[in-house]
């Protein structure tokens, strides 16, 4: 039974998953108009045949600034939990696997930054960098890698001890062939749980950079700056306000059903 | 329980040293000082003026000396003063030549983001056990699935949309709550009740929207907590005495359920404070994570380093009582029997 609702979560979160990624994907050829389109002429239309989900205060079609903003939240999501699992998986290696000092040095790194209130710290850097969506990608990746980190680190405590690990270190292979070979594919359900529930948490600290004017930068559109004109125009634009938040919401929901799901799904315990 | 308490606190002093090496080096290694800031508001001002305002601040200097002589005023609590608001102090006040008094920035915003963030937890404490109990005891009923669903969209839900549709709902076309500042503006006039109320009045949708995320991830660690525990033997044995249910789910389960919650609790400071950017900018209110927000778009180096290095404190403050409270809380570790 409970796996069978871990099934039907992942199940759940995976089609939302998709409907993004297909927007992303098909943005080109799907959106009715070029999402930076200025037409003074049609300012603040409410959702209508022509445009589905209105247009903002510059005219611009919000249906298709919603697709390639997607494509951002897409964009951010992947790269920035690329750079915090692949640092958190070298650091955790490392302390895993050889300890001792090695050990106690990294962790007490990850104690250090884990204790700096980490959206002070990725706005400190963004606001002293130019807000560019690479810069963000960079600076969420390199401020949530701890995480991943202990993750590693306690999975290959773990497993360092088992039957397979010892032959295959007797046996004489290198250091790099029993963490790639054996420690590493071993760990991989929690790290990759992490990771999907890493894209929700990147997802929703980009848009709320991008709300408060320091992401992704006009005219390129994310969902957070189309709240942010949102914000201007609240008492006669509900859709501006509406769309994109629900986008996130819906979004952030669909990696962290996943996530869960996936949980579920590859614990061996629940077999 | 002394000699742990004396390691936790000495603990301290070396991670302070790494978050203040940490956001000192990061705020160098960026392009652009605070001159060039100044500069783009004052197109007159010559090469030679910034220069000149270069030396005042030390930034002509190279990065490890100014990291000393930093870490050589705070070592003195001497956290300097602003470079963009009037020179004002960062951390506390202090008093000209006149007698005149000049509050600290951090002095002031401080209390205002402690109050949010302890009457969120209060918050999230109380209703997040009520919850996460609810949901274990009537485990897979609709109770428990309308809280789980909750629960998902509390942790997807971004905050700033909900305070924004908050403040639309209940401020603009209803007028129920006022949507901005901290005060109303004949706050002055009121009576000390009235004021109470009138701050309460303005801390409800801060506070709401702040709690709300961690007040979802606790209910399922409570709930997760409790379905633990009540699977486990002494609560069948308490079951097989004839205990009353009642008693057997808020007595003996609860309080294991509750013990973790104070270590959780610790561990997510720095993600209330970090988030109280956000809250702070869209209700107008004049804490710490507005003055940050003010500060980084100023890049007024002393009062982002100022609120770095108290927010980290604070952290580290906050796990320290975490810690403290957990070992106290724990008769197995009180009396000493474990670590």
């Amino acid at each position: 039974m409970k796996k069978f609702i871990g099934n039907s979560l992942a199940l759940a979160g995976l089609i939302i998953i998709t409907i993004v990624l297909l927007a992303a994907v098909l943005a080109p050829f799907i959106a009715p108009y070029d999402p930076n389109f200025i037409d003074i002429e049609s300012i603040l239309i409410a959702p209508s045949y022509n445009h589905i989900m209105g247009t903002d205060g510059l005219g611009r079609d919000v249906f298709s600034r919603m697709l390639y903003g997607a494509q951002i939240s897409l964009l951010v999501g992947f790269v920035a939990v690329g750079i915090s699992t692949g640092i958190g998986i070298i650091l955790g290696s490392i302390a895993g696997f050889y300890r001792g000092w090695v050990d106690s040095f990294i962790m007490r790194i990850v104690d250090v930054v884990l204790s700096i209130p980490s959206f002070f710290l990725i706005l400190a850097v963004i606001a002293f960098l130019t807000p560019s969506i690479w810069n963000i990608m960079i600076v969420i990746g390199l401020t949530s890698w701890m995480g991943v980190t202990r993750l590693v680190r306690a999975e290959f405590l773990s497993l360092r001890g088992r039957e397979y690990v010892m032959a295959s270190e007797a046996m004489g292979s290198s250091d790099i062939k029993i963490i790639l070979l054996h420690l590493l594919p071993n760990s991989m359900t929690p790290i990759i749980v992490s990771s999907v529930l890493g894209i929700a948490s990147a997802v929703l600290v980009e848009s709320g950079l991008s709300f408060l004017g320091l992401g992704v930068q006009a005219p390129t559109a994310s969902w957070g700056n189309i709240l942010t004109d949102g914000k201007e125009y609240i008492q006669f634009a509900w859709w501006l306000s509406l769309f994109p938040g629900l986008a996130i919401l819906l979004t952030v929901l669909g990696y962290n059903l996943l996530g869960e799901g996936l949980r579920d799904i590859l614990d061996p315990k629940n077999k | 329980m002394i000699t742990y308490l004396i390691k936790r606190i000495l603990w301290m002093f070396p991670m302070l040293i790494g978050i203040s090496l940490i956001s000192f080096f990061i705020m160098h290694l960026a392009p652009g000082d605070v001159t060039s800031t100044e500069a783009s508001f004052n197109p007159k001002a010559s090469e030679e003026s910034r220069q000149k305002l270069r030396e005042i601040y030390n930034l002509d200097k190279p990065v490890i000396v100014q990291y000393g002589l930093w870490i050589k005023r705070i070592s003195q609590l001497d956290f300097g003063n602003s470079f963009a608001s009037h020179q004002r102090p960062v951390l506390w006040q202090s008093k000209d030549k006149n007698g005149n008094i000049t509050k600290g920035l951090i002095q002031e915003a401080l209390p205002i983001t402690l109050l949010i963030n302890l009457l969120g937890i209060t918050v999230i404490f109380s209703i997040s056990i009520i919850l996460g109990t609810l949901s274990a005891v009537k485990q897979n009923s609709w109770v428990d699935k309308s809280i789980t669903l909750f629960v998902f969209i509390g942790f997807a839900i971004p905050g700033f949309w909900l305070a924004l549709l908050l403040m639309y709902w209940t401020g603009v076309s209803n007028q129920w709550l006022p949507i901005s500042g901290l005060h109303s503006l004949n706050y002055q006039n009121l009576s000390l009740f009235g004021q109470f109320t009138d701050l309460m009045k303005h801390l409800f949708l801060p506070v709401f929207v702040s709690s709300l995320s961690g007040l979802a991830g606790i209910s399922l660690y409570v709930r997760n907590g409790m379905l633990e525990i009540l699977n486990q033997d002494f609560i069948t044995t308490a079951r097989a005495k004839g205990l009353n249910e009642k008693k057997i789910v808020f007595v003996h389960a609860l309080k294991n359920a509750i013990l973790p919650l104070i270590t959780i609790i610790g561990l997510s400071i720095p993600g209330l404070i970090g988030g109280s950017v956000i809250s702070e900018s869209i209700f107008a209110i004049p804490g710490m994570g507005k003055l940050f927000y003010d500060s980084v778009l100023m890049r007024d180096f002393p009062v982002i380093m100022g609120i770095l290095t108290i927010g980290s404190v604070l952290t580290l403050i906050g796990n320290l009582i975490a810690d403290l409270g957990y070992a106290w809380a724990d008769p197995r570790i009180r009396k000493g029997i474990t670590k």
